[in-house]
């Protein structure tokens, strides 16, 4: 019973830094969070990719 | 040394995700045997009504749960990072790996954690016969759960099923089925979970060579013995078949990687497999030093894996890297040139679009179709940037190779031994058996680096470089995270091995 409390305690604990903390705080979504829409997030990606390295 | 290193976001961002899958894997393959080996063990105890197989199939079931307790939802953690350091390429496969991994969230793991909870806490609350049945539906689910996930490893590998919409900057699923059913989706799950399923056995056989030599719960050790070395040999057959297969897959769909992989520079019928080798470091595409300081080869073996005719020829990095006319290769030279004529066609076509031009727009997209194959070789500066890393590739490949040949005669010395019921006499023979547990995880790891360094420099084979798969973001931002993953997981894996061996100390608990 002691192993399972503890696993728990690890199982909860992992679980709050991965979404409270760095999902927040280190993850965020850059397309979500730099663009409003679908078609600016579509048309930044169409900018990137058709970029050759050379124009970069 | 570090400041010698140069390690730009791009490399940073791959170091990352290297390590966060590396860690990963450490827990899933254990999780993918161990679930098939407690379904044994319980089986034999509904089967038999022995308490003792009760009482070894719970012991398992416990380290199964600390290892899926602790390895839980690492892999998230992948996906985070897809949407922040790869948002370029998370945008444009989210149509293909929606699909999969929504199947996953839905089925795979509502079926496993539901069956989960009915494993751990319904010995007393169920019958028998759902209580086998919730075990069996556990092991089965965490093995689909790995399914939708290495489908999408297979398509990044083998992209097909889709087309580009340069409207929606996206690869759009032409086909399910195709993605699903693809030969290298097929052999990467199968050759994932059944050297998952040796692992399991390994990871069993190895602690009950501790036991018998602790003389400590030999019952229990010698019986996990006999079931687990069965069912790893089996697995190491099934292994050897579907890596076989995978190597077969790697040669028609990845010709680069192949030829990293064995080092062959220059094409050869009846090619040689170098069983054994020093990778000479300073070779490089097109020069005329040797590849090998010194070489093992077997005659025509590569090409029989290759091709399955041992006088076929195998095409070798020169051969993909500036053409071979003869044997009707074409080169990255010349992919590059048409690679530059898609991406300017997509230009094209989104001017057209934008200016209202339809038929030059329609033209574009037309044209476009005819070199949308090697888009992504328009990023490359120059040919040889198509080439992987040989050596790391070379080595990751051996090492799997040499570890997976090693357990198979391993656990067949043991089994002979323990059903003479002599083997708790062979010391060296469960030194070995123990040995072969880390061994297990490094054949595992290496096999994961050959996969995913070999496809290099493509995030999506053919189609998308890493280098504009990123995000625009700063290296230091992908550095913190990175120091701070090592940090959690290692953490995480002191946790895993600390409490693991405790249990494993504790043993069994006691009638």
């Amino acid at each position: 019973m002691k192993t399972g409390r503890k696993l728990w305690a690890i199982i909860f604990i992992k679980l709050f830094i991965m979404f409270a903390i760095l999902k927040v705080f280190f993850f965020p979504d850059y397309l979500q969070t730099n663009f409003s829409n679908d078609e600016e997030r579509a048309a930044h990606v169409f900018n990137n990719i058709t970029q050759l390295p050379q124009d970069k | 040394m570090l400041e010698q290193i140069d390690l730009t976001q791009v490399n940073w961002a791959r170091a990352q995700f290297a390590l966060t899958a590396m860690y990963h894997w450490i827990f899933v393959p254990l999780t993918l045997g161990l679930s098939f080996l407690v379904a044994f063990f319980e089986s034999i105890y509904v089967r038999t009504g022995n308490e003792e197989w009760k009482r070894l199939t719970k012991f398992w079931m416990t380290l199964f749960g600390i290892n899926f307790a602790i390895g839980v939802a690492t892999g998230i953690i992948m996906e985070f990072e897809f949407g922040t350091n790869w948002s370029n390429y998370s945008w444009m496969v989210g149509d293909i790996f929606g699909a999969p991994l929504a199947v996953e969230g839905i089925f795979a793991f509502f079926l496993e954690a539901t069956f989960f909870a009915v494993m751990f806490f319904g010995w007393n609350r169920v019958s028998k016969g759902f209580h086998l049945f919730s075990t069996w539906m556990v092991a089965v689910g965490s093995n689909l759960s790995a399914l939708w996930i290495l489908v999408a490893n297979g398509w990044m590998q083998f992209p097909t099923g889709m087309l580009f919409n340069p409207d929606t900057a996206r690869f759009e699923m032409q086909n399910f089925w195709e993605v699903l059913f693809s030969p290298v989706a097929i052999s990467k799950f199968t050759h994932a979970t059944s050297s998952g399923f040796l692992l399991g056995s390994l990871f069993v056989v190895g602690i009950s060579c501790w036991y018998l030599l602790q003389e400590r719960h030999q019952t229990m050790a010698k019986r996990s013995i006999i079931v687990a070395s069965v069912f790893g040999l089996l697995s190491a057959t099934y292994v050897g078949f579907t890596g076989d297969e995978a190597a077969y897959t790697v040669a028609q769909k990845q010709p680069m990687k192949l030829a990293a992989m064995e080092g062959l520079y220059d094409g050869q019928t009846s090619a040689p497999l170098v069983a054994a080798g020093l990778i000479n470091s300073a070779k490089l595409p097109g020069d005329n030093q040797q590849p090998f300081a010194m070489e093992i080869k077997i005659p025509g073996l590569l090409s029989l894996l290759a091709n399955r005719d041992p006088g076929s020829f195998v095409p070798g990095i020169n051969d993909l890297v500036f053409g071979n006319r003869q044997q009707h290769i074409i080169g990255a030279q010349e992919k590059i040139e048409k690679g530059k004529i898609a991406l300017e066609l997509l230009r094209t076509y989104k001017e057209a679009r934008k200016s209202g031009d339809q038929a030059i727009a329609d033209a574009s997209l037309k044209a476009f179709g005819d070199y949308q194959e090697n888009m992504g070789y328009g990023y490359l500066n120059s040919p040889s940037e198509a080439v992987p890393p040989v050596g790391i590739a070379f080595y990751a490949f051996h090492i799997m190779v040499v570890t997976g040949a090693i357990f198979p005669l391993v656990l067949l010395l043991i089994l002979y031994f323990q059903i003479r019921d002599t083997l708790a006499y062979q010391q060296w023979l469960l030194y070995l058996g123990m040995l072969c547990i880390p061994l297990g995880y490094v054949s595992q790891q290496a096999g994961w680096v050959l996969a995913e360094v070999g496809r290099q420099p493509w995030a999506i084979y053919g189609l998308l470089p890493v280098t504009v798969a990123n995000s625009n973001l700063t290296s230091g931002t992908v550095m913190t995270t990175f120091f701070l993953f090592l940090g959690i997981f290692t953490l995480l894996l002191i946790a895993e091995i600390s409490i693991l061996a405790k249990q494993i100390n504790i043993g069994p608990e006691e009638n």
